[in-house]
């Protein structure tokens, strides 16, 4: 049934096209190791290693949301606000001694809330994602400053440090919670019905749509889904500084949009792999890491995360010119 | 006789991996109608780009008025009078049609637009084409026939030595297309150069002085159509014996499936009709009069003002394509690539995109196997060209790409399959292959709902027509009935009587 046209052998010598998009990031990871390897002391560490896999975790554990979501065509601008806000909700119950696993659930429950707001506005009111999301992180912040009235809220229970802290042999939990959501991630894109949609809404909504998608059931999934990785994020950013930051997550949602971005996923849509995220999230930690390492200063780390993204989309979009020519 | 307008010489295209264009040379004669055909992927829209400067050849010259050209650029072409009219229109809708025919040429006063002057000028144009259209009126409320007539008096506006015309016909109905076959005649009188490419093959036979055959990136032959015939054409562009034919089917009408009763959305208004087990419904009308709206309406796909949709006798309540689907009412629609196909997603993903949920375990996860051989079977059935299951929908031909959302739709059990536009840009052989299975599927008990603004198609393959105007249905055509020149009478008459 497998006919070998002529097309299967033009397809055959594409292959041999180097594909900069996924070997170049690669690429620019290693020289970055080896900088930073031979620029700094410590960066090669097995501390260092263990304190970077920390740092990119939660990182890690949203960009599988929002890959999704980019995916799909969409963004969500609140992911940061949204750590926060579970930080602090958590971090208050817990300190006025709910149970713990209470205070869990119900921090989980807020943050599927939160995702459900984002997507009903989205729905009903047709607000683009950019600008809802945009909203809601404004709002949420503001939310997150009046319940803690500015100030970090301390004294958490002993025992839940060991989410942030803790670690099963020499692997941190928190990685392993990272790794655990990176595989249901891509199980849940590569191998269910729930991810071709996502695919196939990114790729072309209108086709989605006439191929018997409710457009919106999987938007409210989707962003509820965030919500609760934006959540299980929060408490582990919690449980590593242990205590609820008002700051907490700010900023985060740019972190993890650039390690998406790095990874590949097209910022229109309809394109993009998890798989290569993960390096995208492990580039954004080791530069973070060793740009500390080497005392560079906070000003300039954000100039360099900015050039890293600018790169990223530019190589992004060569690429994928190159390879309409191919096909024209 | 005189020298050539436009000459391209040795033309190769690479692309890594593929040859597009191999050593073609052509040239173009002032106030000649010259038609470029050839199967999808024969090079032909290469060959235009590269005529246009959106592409520059890997090797050979281009030559214009006896010059050559080194540094072609759609700028630069547009300066020489090379102008192009695509299938698609390229207008600002909620622009007006003075503002579209000369937009960034605006003639200014202190600075602002004078809107009088640029709507004499542009009248002048449209009166020059003969069309009666008010500059000011915006372009959305026009049809899209007449918008098409705006693109062309848009390119009229500048000078214009060779146009070429990618398609032109493919949106317009039959009295549309009278009207630019008018203008082409007018145009070749004036002496301009006209490269027509077209998938009809009638219409070169109407329009056209010569014909250049291209067949997998190369150039075959140039004829004069007086000279040829249309099997000889289709010969030398499949390379095989082929005729364009509809093939027949004796009809059993049997029991009713599809009854609709005055069905009224945004864009139509009082739609009833039957359709019964087996039969092949066809749609006739004008772009625009109701038929793809109707389609839409059945199919959930366009918001139900009122009206009930009855099938195998029981009412049912459609609100979304995905209940319409649930009760067995497909749709194929009529852009292929923006509304039938993911581009991007694989022949497999395709395939099985709505079928997905039930080749999955109770997890959720899709059976990588059951896929496979779902995939097959639709692929053996439907004949489906693709080196593999991974290829990329957008690597597919138009006609393979069409059996991978049909495909999509025989998995899901479904008894009433709407073509809209079928084999639009379709090449020969594939169209033959649509109809086939078409006719299958109306042998095994399908209802086949068809929309075409092709009439020898719809005549061709449909049992009954329905013809639609103005949002409306306004007669239906059944056995010796249907003839070209009765849907025509009835899509165009009641058109004046509403005007």
């Amino acid at each position: 049934m497998i006919t070998e046209t002529k097309k299967s052998e033009r397809i055959a010598i594409n292959k041999y096209n180097f594909d900069w998009s996924s070997t170049g990031i690669i690429m620019a990871l290693i020289v970055m190791c080896i900088i930073f390897s031979v620029t700094t002391k410590s960066f090669l560490s097995p501390n260092n290693f263990a304190n970077i896999s920390r740092q990119i975790s939660i990182v890690g554990i949203c960009a599988v949301g929002m890959t999704m979501v980019i995916l799909t065509g969409g963004i969500d601008l609140s992911i940061g606000s949204l750590i926060g806000l579970t930080s602090v909700t958590a971090a208050t119950m817990m300190s006025n001694e709910f149970p713990i696993w209470i205070a869990v659930l119900l921090t989980l429950l807020l943050g599927v809330a939160v995702g459900a707001l984002n997507a009903a506005i989205i729905n009903i009111f047709k607000v683009p994602p950019i600008i809802t999301t945009l909203g809601t992180m404004i709002s949420l912040r503001g939310v997150v400053y009046i319940i803690t009235g500015g100030m970090p809220i301390y004294g958490l229970p002993e025992k839940f440090k060991v989410l942030g802290q803790g670690s099963i042999g020499i692997i941190p939990i928190s990685v392993i919670i990272m790794v655990i959501v990176f595989v249901f991630g891509y199980v849940l894109l590569n191998k269910t019905p729930f991810g071709r949609r996502i695919y196939g809404i990114g790729g072309s909504q209108e086709t989605a749509r006439l191929s018997g998608v409710n457009i919106q059931k999987e938007i409210y999934k989707l962003y509820m889904l965030v919500g609760f990785l934006g959540a299980v994020a929060g408490m582990i950013l919690m449980s590593r500084v242990n205590s609820g930051q008002p700051s907490a997550g700010d900023g985060y949602e740019m972190d993890i949009i650039t390690a998406v971005v790095l990874g590949g996923v097209s910022v229109s849509g309809g394109e993009g792999k998890l798989s290569k995220v993960i390096i995208g999230v492990i580039f954004m930690g080791v530069l973070a890491n060793g740009m500390m390492m080497l005392n560079i200063n906070e000003y300039w780390q954000r100039v360099v995360k900015g050039v890293v993204l600018l790169l990223a989309v530019i190589i992004d979009i060569r690429s994928r010119e190159r390879k309409s020519v191919v096909k024209a | 006789m005189d020298s050539p307008i436009l000459e391209l010489k040795n033309i190769t295209k690479l692309y890594p991996g593929v040859v597009a264009l191999d050593n073609v040379s052509l040239c173009f004669r002032k106030g000649e109608v010259h038609a470029i055909v050839g199967e999808n992927g024969a090079g032909k829209s290469t060959f235009i780009k590269i005529i246009t400067g959106a592409i520059k050849q890997t090797s050979g010259q281009l030559f214009f008025e006896g010059k050559e050209i080194t540094d072609n650029s759609p700028q630069k072409a547009i300066e020489l009078g090379i102008t192009t009219i695509y299938q698609e229109i390229n207008l600002f809708q909620n622009l007006s049609v003075a503002e579209n025919i000369y937009y960034n040429r605006y003639d200014t006063k202190y600075g602002l637009i004078n809107f009088k002057e640029l709507e004499i000028k542009a009248k002048t144009v449209l009166d020059k084409l003969g069309v009666d259209i008010n500059p000011s009126e915006l372009v959305k409320s026009l049809t899209v026939g007449y918008q098409q007539l705006v693109e062309i008096a848009k390119s009229l506006s500048r000078t214009v030595k060779v146009m070429i015309m990618d398609e032109p016909s493919a949106c317009l109905t039959n009295n549309e297309l009278k009207y630019l076959f008018d203008i082409v005649k007018r145009l070749r009188e004036e002496g301009v150069a006209i490269i027509y490419i077209s998938h009809r093959l009638e219409e070169i036979f109407q329009i056209c002085d010569k014909v250049s055959v291209f067949r997998d990136g190369h150039y075959i032959k140039t004829m004069d159509v007086a000279e040829t015939n249309k099997s000889e054409l289709i010969r030398l562009m499949v390379n095989r014996e082929l005729t364009e034919s509809y093939p027949c089917i004796q009809l059993q009408k049997g029991e009713k499936v599809l009854e609709v009763k005055n069905l009224t959305t945004e864009f139509i208004k009082d739609v009833s009709f039957s359709a019964y087990k087996g039969e092949r419904l066809g749609f006739a009308g004008l772009v625009g009069s109701g038929r793809t709206e109707t389609a839409r309406a059945i199919f959930g796909a366009d918001k139900l003002l009122s009206g009930e949709i009855y099938v195998h006798g029981k009412k049912v309540n459609i609100y979304s394509p995905e209940d319409a689907i649930k009760k067995g009412i497909v749709l194929i629609p009529e852009d292929r690539k923006k509304q039938g196909v993911f581009l991007y997603r694989s022949v497999r993903d395709n395939i099985v995109f709505s079928y997905a949920p039930k080749i999955a375990n109770l997890l959720g996860i899709i059976s990588k196997k059951k896929e496979c051989t779902v995939c097959d079977e639709q692929i053996s059935k439907l004949s489906i060209k693709t080196p593999s299951l991974e290829q990329l929908a957008r690597n597919l031909s138009g006609g393979n790409q069409q059996k991978l959302v049909l495909g999509k739709w025989l998995l899901m059990n479904c008894d009433i399959i709407i073509f809209d536009e079928p084999t639009r840009g379709i090449d020969v052989g594939a169209k033959q292959e649509i109809y086939q299975l078409m006719n299958e599927l109306s042998e095994n008990g399908k209802v086949i709902i068809i929309i075409s603004s092709e009439l020898p198609e719809l005549i061709g393959m449909s049992d009954r027509i329905i013809v639609m105007s103005e949002g409306r249905k306004i007669g239906e055509l059944e056995g010796r009935d249907i003839t070209q020149e009765r849907i025509l009478e009835l899509a165009s008459e009641t058109r004046r009587i509403v005007k």
